[in-house]
């Protein structure tokens, strides 16, 4: 057989090497797949899956005075092997006002602004998504600079922004009103969310938007329905896995938010993300906010499994 | 379709909200007034004070170290687990395996933090191993968390390749791991990129999951920057931010040519 070869492209080697290695591994029943697999997982599992379990477990001790400032689980004596386990941190979760309440305005907070982000970001990622070809790699970019730009500073940008003597209040002096209270409020909460979360949102409405097929909106148009009725009947029910999706993105986070209730809000802005952080900072109690993290990640987990199954609906379409 | 006037305002109020604070924020650091919001003249002296900062300084160079290396660390996780991800449909513990890539994506900072110090603690009494908590157990807790966003970049770059060149490759001759380096590294290449920036500016950015697992002596920028805006608003963080922002938009910029240039059609985010 006379091969002609392209002198431009090389014959092939075979990396011998790494064939007898391979081979070798596979002697012993390992594959190539585990080998790629084993680094992640094991990393994972480590720094990931064990710790929420640590976490489970250490809300089940009691504070104590010492390193580290927590009651073991598992006690020997003598040759038995105790296992004690402290409910009392559940119960005070139940049973004290501050964390019901925590827990309650925490939703309600992180609810409120996801909506509030929905309604500022769709009509931002529908025009980007019906803009002309060149104008939207310009837009999407600007959409995903600032979530670059470093969080916390963007918060800090806020207060500039809202203070008594801020940006917002000279502007209105200009025309004569009186300075608004904004800092420290609920308000500047909601505000900081939606500020700070908007490229969540805007990046998978834009992802189901952009695929959805014209000509739909062209034969709703054509059998005569107005352009509120295509939105409201065509395009909103396509884009529902984006909403989910975005909705998602902006509101698991939300309800741990530490940051923003603790620039923006006042005293009485209560966030579980907050409680968490006194309790292992100031009040030093492990346990406590261990509890209280078991229970945030039970708040969460809906919105979690729900996410996972939009993105999913995201990405096929 | 057309849909008027409607579209284009609401998007560029949107687009205003986003960047309006930014914007003042940088105008304002060139003020010469400590009181940041009276303009009283145009100065530089903020950046000056800045940079004879020595804890300001310390904070910013550890930081910077922790992002480089957090990031390489994910870079390989994060493609390895996207490799996994794509081109192996089935096997044992997929379902979990995916869990926990993307899990961290939406983890509240606060959890990640806590369950990561409690476990480092744990692991301290029982192994003597991570001796207290500083720069190394910054890396991990950062590592772990930006090897997600770095396995979303790749699996999106993986999945919508042309897989015979893979497979002409293996026909030849080619070992998998020659195929690998010689055939889809260079076509993921950009993703890689971009991926690391991505985990480079997070981790650079995080406060929340770094206050949990640092030790005394080992404070990051974003934990000196918090305690000093939590005092008030302070003229040289404006500086700070300002530059900041500054490199961030042409990393951004940058990473963005990269990807459009490589890829002339693409249409994905």
């Amino acid at each position: 057989m006379t091969a002609t070869h392209d002198p431009t492209i090389p014959p092939p080697r075979r990396l011998k090497p790494w064939n007898a290695v391979e081979k070798g591994l596979a002697r012993v029943g390992i594959t190539g797949r585990m080998l790629v697999l084993i680094a992640p997982l094991i990393w994972l599992l480590v720094f990931f899956l064990v710790p929420l379990a640590v976490v489970f477990g250490i809300s089940l001790a009691n504070k104590q005075f010492g390193r580290p400032p927590y009651t073991p689980l598992l006690t020997s004596e003598e040759g038995t092997v105790q296992l004690t386990l402290h409910l009392n941190n559940y119960i005070r979760l139940f049973t004290d006002n501050l964390y019901v309440a925590a827990y309650l305005s925490s939703i309600r907070i992180a609810a409120i602004a996801t909506i509030i982000t929905l309604l500022v970001g769709y009509p931002m990622a529908y025009a980007i998504a019906r803009a002309p070809d060149r104008w939207r790699n310009i837009l999407l970019m600007l959409v995903v600079l600032p979530f670059f730009t470093s969080f916390l500073l963007r918060v800090y940008a806020l207060t500039g922004f809202m203070r008594g003597n801020g940006v917002i209040n000279q502007f209105l002096g200009l025309f004569g009103i009186e300075p608004i209270v904004m800092m420290q409020t609920d308000f500047a909460v909601y505000v900081g969310i939606v500020y700070t979360y908007l490229p969540f949102m805007i990046l998978p409405l834009y992802t189901t938007l952009v695929k959805l097929d014209v000509s739909l909106f062209e034969a709703s148009a054509d059998l005569g329905a107005r352009p509120i009725h295509t939105f409201l009947f065509v395009t909103l029910p396509l884009s529902l896995p984006g909403i989910i999706a975005g909705s998602m993105l902006v509101f698991i986070p939300a309800i741990g938010e530490f940051v923003i209730p603790s620039l923006l809000g006042g005293p009485e802005t209560l966030m579980i993300g907050r409680v968490l952080w006194d309790e292992f900072f100031s009040a030093t109690n492990w346990p406590r906010a261990s509890a209280v993290a078991v229970a945030m990640l039970l708040v969460v987990v809906v919105p979690i499994m729900l996410l996972q199954r939009a993105q999913g609906a995201v990405v096929e379409k | 379709m057309r849909k008027g006037w409607f579209l284009p305002i609401a998007a560029a109020l949107g687009f205003s909200f986003l960047y309006a604070p930014i914007v003042s924020l940088v105008i304002f650091s060139f003020n010469e007034s400590s009181l940041v919001t009276v303009w009283s003249g145009f100065s530089t002296k903020w950046y000056g004070e800045l940079f004879s900062d020595p804890q300001l300084l310390g904070a910013a160079w550890l930081s910077l170290q922790i992002a480089a290396l957090s990031a390489s660390i994910a870079l390989v996780l994060g493609t390895l687990a996207a490799i996994a991800l794509v081109r192996f449909r089935r096997f044992r513990g997929r379902t979990l395996f995916a869990g926990m890539v993307s899990a961290p994506l939406v983890m509240p900072d606060v959890i990640t933090g806590l369950s990561l110090l409690l476990l480092f603690v744990a692991m301290e009494g029982f192994l003597g191993w991570p001796q207290g908590r500083g720069m190394l157990t910054i890396v991990i807790a950062h590592a772990t968390f930006c090897t997600a966003y770095v396995c979303v970049v790749v699996q999106s770059r993986l999945s919508d390749f042309d897989r015979s060149l893979e497979e002409a490759a293996m026909d030849l001759g080619a070992s998998p791991v020659r195929t690998f380096f010689d055939i889809t590294l260079p076509i993921i290449a950009p993703a890689l990129v971009s991926g690391w920036l991505l985990g480079f500016t997070l981790s650079l950015d995080d406060l929340v999951i770094a206050s949990f697992v640092s030790g005394p002596g080992s404070s990051t920028l974003p934990m000196v920057i918090f305690s000093k805006v939590r005092l008030g608003v302070s003229p040289d963080v404006n500086a700070l931010a300002s530059i900041i922002i500054g490199i961030v938009a042409l990393g951004v910029l940058a990473a963005t040519i990269i990807q459009l240039r490589s890829k002339p059609r693409d249409r994905q985010v």
